[in-house]
C-alpha cells in the first residue's frame, strides 16, 4: 500500500513536470528549438508546371525569413518535391515527406485532383494539410476533415457573387456559360446557380469545353445563336482569351463575367487584345503585379525587392509569384502564433483562430477571418471592370462569411 | 442556318490547322516509314523561334524562310545523331525515342520561354471580303498556305527525281540501296523536310491559338486522325482529312445542340464531339483501311 502510494505520488511529479515543461516548448515532430520542417508538392515538370513558381515562390520566401533570423528563432525547413500533376506522385511524395523526412506539416500542395489524393491520408495521419492551393470549395469541411484547410476564396463563392451582381444589374438576364468540363468548372456552376436560387432557369445555355480542345470557337458561336445578354466565362487562361477574342470577333457583346482564375491581364486580357477586353467583369482578391494602379503600392514595392533579390528569374507579371508570397506571409503569421507549442494540433488550432488578418498583396478592404467551424481564409472579393489597359475596382467588398 | 455557316466556317479553319500539321506527318510517313510523334513539339518549337526572330524585329515573311531552314537543319541533325544507331531496331524502339523528343522539345519550349501563353500577330491584312463573317482572314490564308504546301509536296514526291528516291527509300530500302540510293541520307532529308513543313504549320496554328508549349498536344491527335481518315501515304488525302475531322466535330456539336433544344433530348454535345468524330475515324480505317484517298499497298510475297 505504501510502495503503491509512493509510485502515485511519483508518477504526480512526474506529471506535473511535464505539464510544466510545455507550458514552455512542446514539439510534434518535425519541430526543434531550432527547426520547422515544412513539406510540400507542385508540378515543376509537366504540362501544369506553370504553377512551379509558386513553389519557387515559397521557398524563396523562406530564404528570406531565415536570412533574417527565421520564426521565433526557428530556422523553416521547407522540402519542396515535383509531383508532375499527377496524383499518384502526389501520394507517394506526400508519404515521403510524413514518414521519412518527418515534416511537421504539408502546405500549399498544388491542384484539386492531387490534394484529393492525399486528403485522407493526412487527416488519418492528423498531419495539417494547410492552405492547400486549389479553390475546390472541398477544403473547408472541418467536421470530417479537422486536418484540412484552404486559402483562397472557394469557387462557389465567387459563383455565387456573379450570380448575384448579374441579378442586380442585368435587366432581363438570358445567361450563357462556357464551361470547362471537369470539377472546377463544375463546382463554379453549382455555386453560380446557388446564387441566382430561383432564378436559375435564366441560364439559357452551356456549353463545355475540354482541356484538350485545340480551340473553342465552336462553342462561342453556340452561345451567341443563344440570344444571351449576360455571359459568365468559366475558363483556363487560354481558354479564356481564345473566348474573349473569339466573342469579340463575331461581334457578340454580353455583359461578360470571367471567372477570377484568368483575371491576369499579362497572360489573358493583352493576348485576347485590349479592345476585345473592354468592360469584362471579374471578381479579385490579390493585386495584380502586371496593374499600373498599384505602381507605387508599397506592399508591391516590398514584394518587387524580394523577387529582385530572391527570386531574380522569377516572373514579375506573373500573378503565380505574388500568390505565393502572400499564402507564405500567412504561414508565417500562423507559426509566429503558435510560438514553442509547436504540435500539429496547435498550428490547427492558431490557423483556425484568425481575425480579420491582413496579409500583404490582398486587395485594400480583404482579410483573413477563420474559426474552428470556419475553414474558408479568404471569403471576400471585389469586383473589377477591365478599362483601357487595367482592372478597375468597383463597388464594396462582396463577402460569402458564413459566421 | 446562320449558326450552320457560321459553325462549317470554324470547322474549315480548324481543319486547316489540322490539315497543316497532317502534312508534316505524311512527309515523315512516305520518306521514313514512320509516324514521328514528336512532329506536333518540333512545329510548336519552330514557332517559338520565329516568335522570337519577330521580336528581334524581323518580320513574319522574313522569319518563317529562316525558321524552315533552321528546323530542316535541326531535323537532318537529329536524324543522323539520334535515330541512325536505330536503323534496323524494332519499332518499339524508335517510339520510345519519338517521345523522348517530345518531352524534350516540350520542356525545352518551357524552360526558355515560359508556360504564358503569347499572342502571335496574323501575317495576313485584316480586310473584309466576301463570307469574311464566317471566317477570319488569318484562318483564309492559313488555308491558302496549306493549298501552297500541298501542291509543293505532291509535286516533289510525284515528279522529282529525289521524291522518288526518298519514297523508294522508306518503302524497300534494300532494293532502293541496290539502285544506287544513299537510303541514310534519303532517311535524314526527310527528316529535314518534315521538320520544316512543321515549322511552317507551327507559325500558321500559332496566331490562331495561342504560342505556348502545348499549343500542339492536342492538335497532334486531330492531325493524326485527319491524316489517317485521308490517307496517311498521301498528302491531298491527309489535308481533305483534316478538313473533313474539323466541320465533322464542329457539326456533330451543332447538330446535338439543335436535338437538345427542339426535342430537350441530349445525345452528344461539345464534351462527345472529339469522341464522335473519332468512332467515325475508326468506322473509316475499318472499312478502308488505307484510308479515304490513301493507296492499297501490295506486298509481293
Amino acid at each position: 500500500m505504501g510502495l503503491c502510494k509512493t509510485l502515485l505520488a511519483g508518477a504526480g511529479a512526474l506529471a506535473l513536470a511535464a505539464t510544466a515543461a510545455s507550458a514552455q516548448k512542446k514539439y510534434d515532430e518535425g519541430a526543434s528549438d531550432t527547426e520547422i520542417r515544412i513539406g510540400h508538392t507542385n508540378p515543376y515538370s509537366g504540362p501544369a508546371s506553370a504553377y512551379g513558381q509558386i513553389g519557387k515562390t515559397i521557398e524563396a520566401y523562406f530564404k528570406m525569413v531565415n536570412d533574417k533570423g527565421g520564426i521565433n528563432g526557428r530556422k523553416i525547413t521547407f522540402i519542396t518535391y515535383d509531383d508532375g500533376y499527377a496524383p499518384p506522385k502526389t501520394v507517394e511524395m506526400v508519404r515521403k515527406l510524413v514518414e521519412e523526412d518527418k515534416v511537421l506539416f504539408v502546405f500549399q500542395t498544388l491542384g484539386t485532383p492531387s490534394n484529393t489524393a492525399i486528403h485522407k491520408y493526412l487527416n488519418g495521419k492528423k498531419v495539417p494539410q494547410l492552405f492547400v492551393a486549389t479553390g475546390a470549395s472541398v477544403w473547408g469541411k472541418p467536421q470530417e476533415y479537422p486536418w484540412t484547410m484552404g486559402w483562397q476564396p472557394d469557387y462557389q463563392t465567387e459563383g455565387i457573387i456573379y450570380a448575384k451582381h448579374i441579378l442586380a444589374n442585368v435587366k432581363d438576364p438570358k445567361i450563357a456559360v462556357l464551361m470547362q468540363n471537369d470539377d472546377y468548372g463544375r463546382d463554379y456552376l453549382n455555386g453560380f446557380k446557388r446564387g441566382l436560387g430561383k432564378d436559375a432557369d435564366k441560364i439559357v445555355q452551356v456549353a463545355t469545353y475540354e482541356v484538350a480542345d485545340p480551340n473553342i470557337d465552336s462553342q462561342i458561336i453556340q452561345l451567341k445563336n443563344s440570344g444571351a445578354n449576360a455571359f459568365f466565362n468559366i475558363t483556363t487562361p487560354k481558354f479564356a482569351a481564345l473566348a474573349i477574342k473569339k466573342a469579340h470577333e463575331i461581334g457578340w457583346k454580353p455583359a461578360h463575367y470571367l471567372n477570377n482564375v484568368s483575371a491576369s491581364v499579362g497572360s489573358v486580357m493583352k493576348p485576347a487584345g485590349l479592345e476585345a477586353s473592354q468592360a469584362i467583369v471579374t471578381a479579385a482578391y490579390l493585386k495584380d503585379p502586371t496593374d499600373p494602379q498599384f505602381q507605387n503600392d508599397a506592399d508591391m514595392g516590398t514584394w518587387r525587392a524580394f523577387m529582385d533579390k530572391y527570386y531574380p528569374n522569377g516572373d514579375k507579371t506573373s500573378a503565380f509569384t505574388t500568390y505565393g508570397y502572400a499564402v507564405s506571409s500567412t504561414l508565417a503569421e500562423v507559426l509566429k502564433r503558435a510560438g514553442d507549442n509547436l504540435t500539429r494540433e496547435n498550428i490547427m488550432k492558431q490557423a483556425a483562430s484568425l481575425k480579420a488578418l491582413e496579409v500583404p498583396l490582398l486587395l485594400p478592404g480583404i482579410k483573413i477571418n477563420t474559426s474552428p467551424t470556419d475553414f474558408y481564409p479568404i471569403q471576400s472579393v471585389r469586383l473589377q471592370r477591365f478599362e483601357g489597359e487595367t482592372w478597375q475596382l468597383f463597388g464594396d467588398v462582396l463577402s460569402n462569411e458564413a459566421d | 442556318m446562320e449558326q450552320l455557316l457560321q459553325q462549317v466556317g470554324a470547322g474549315l479553319a480548324n481543319g486547316a490547322i489540322y490539315a497543316s500539321l497532317a502534312l508534316a506527318l505524311v512527309m515523315i510517313f512516305v520518306s521514313t516509314n514512320h509516324i514521328n510523334f514528336a512532329q506536333g513539339e518540333m512545329a510548336m518549337f519552330s514557332a517559338y523561334i520565329a516568335w522570337q526572330f519577330m521580336e528581334w524585329g524581323l518580320s513574319f515573311w522574313l522569319a518563317l524562310p529562316l525558321v524552315m531552314a533552321l528546323s530542316f537543319t535541326t531535323g537532318v541533325v537529329i536524324e543522323r545523331t539520334i535515330l541512325r544507331p536505330l536503323h534496323g531496331a524494332p519499332v518499339l524502339s524508335v517510339v520510345v525515342v519519338f517521345i523522348g523528343l517530345l518531352t524534350i522539345f516540350h520542356a525545352l519550349a518551357g524552360g526558355i520561354w515560359t508556360y504564358t501563353i503569347k499572342a502571335v500577330p496574323s501575317p495576313f491584312p485584316e480586310v473584309a471580303f466576301p463570307g469574311s463573317g464566317y471566317i477570319g482572314s488569318h484562318q483564309l490564308g492559313m488555308i491558302g498556305v496549306t493549298v501552297i504546301v500541298l501542291i509543293a509536296l505532291f509535286t516533289f514526291f510525284r515528279f522529282t527525281p529525289l521524291g522518288l528516291a526518298m519514297r523508294a527509300a522508306a518503302q524497300n530500302p534494300a532494293s532502293a540501296r541496290l539502285a544506287g540510293i544513299s537510303v541514310d541520307w534519303m532517311l535524314a532529308l526527310g527528316w529535314g523536310l518534315a521538320a520544316a513543313v512543321g515549322a511552317v504549320a507551327g507559325c500558321m496554328v500559332a496566331p490562331a491559338v495561342y504560342l505556348e508549349p502545348n499549343m500542339m498536344a492536342s492538335i497532334l491527335l486531330y492531325g493524326f486522325a485527319g491524316a489517317l481518315v485521308g490517307g496517311i501515304s498521301s498528302p491531298g488525302g491527309a489535308v481533305a482529312g483534316g478538313f473533313i475531322v474539323g466541320v465533322l466535330e464542329n457539326l456533330i456539336a451543332y447538330l446535338g445542340n439543335v436535338v437538345e433544344r427542339t426535342t430537350g433530348l441530349y445525345i452528344v454535345g461539345n464534351g462527345e464531339k472529339l469522341t464522335v468524330a473519332l468512332v467515325i475515324v475508326i468506322a473509316v480505317l475499318t472499312l478502308k483501311p488505307s484510308g479515304l484517298f490513301g493507296h492499297v499497298t501490295v506486298e509481293r510475297v
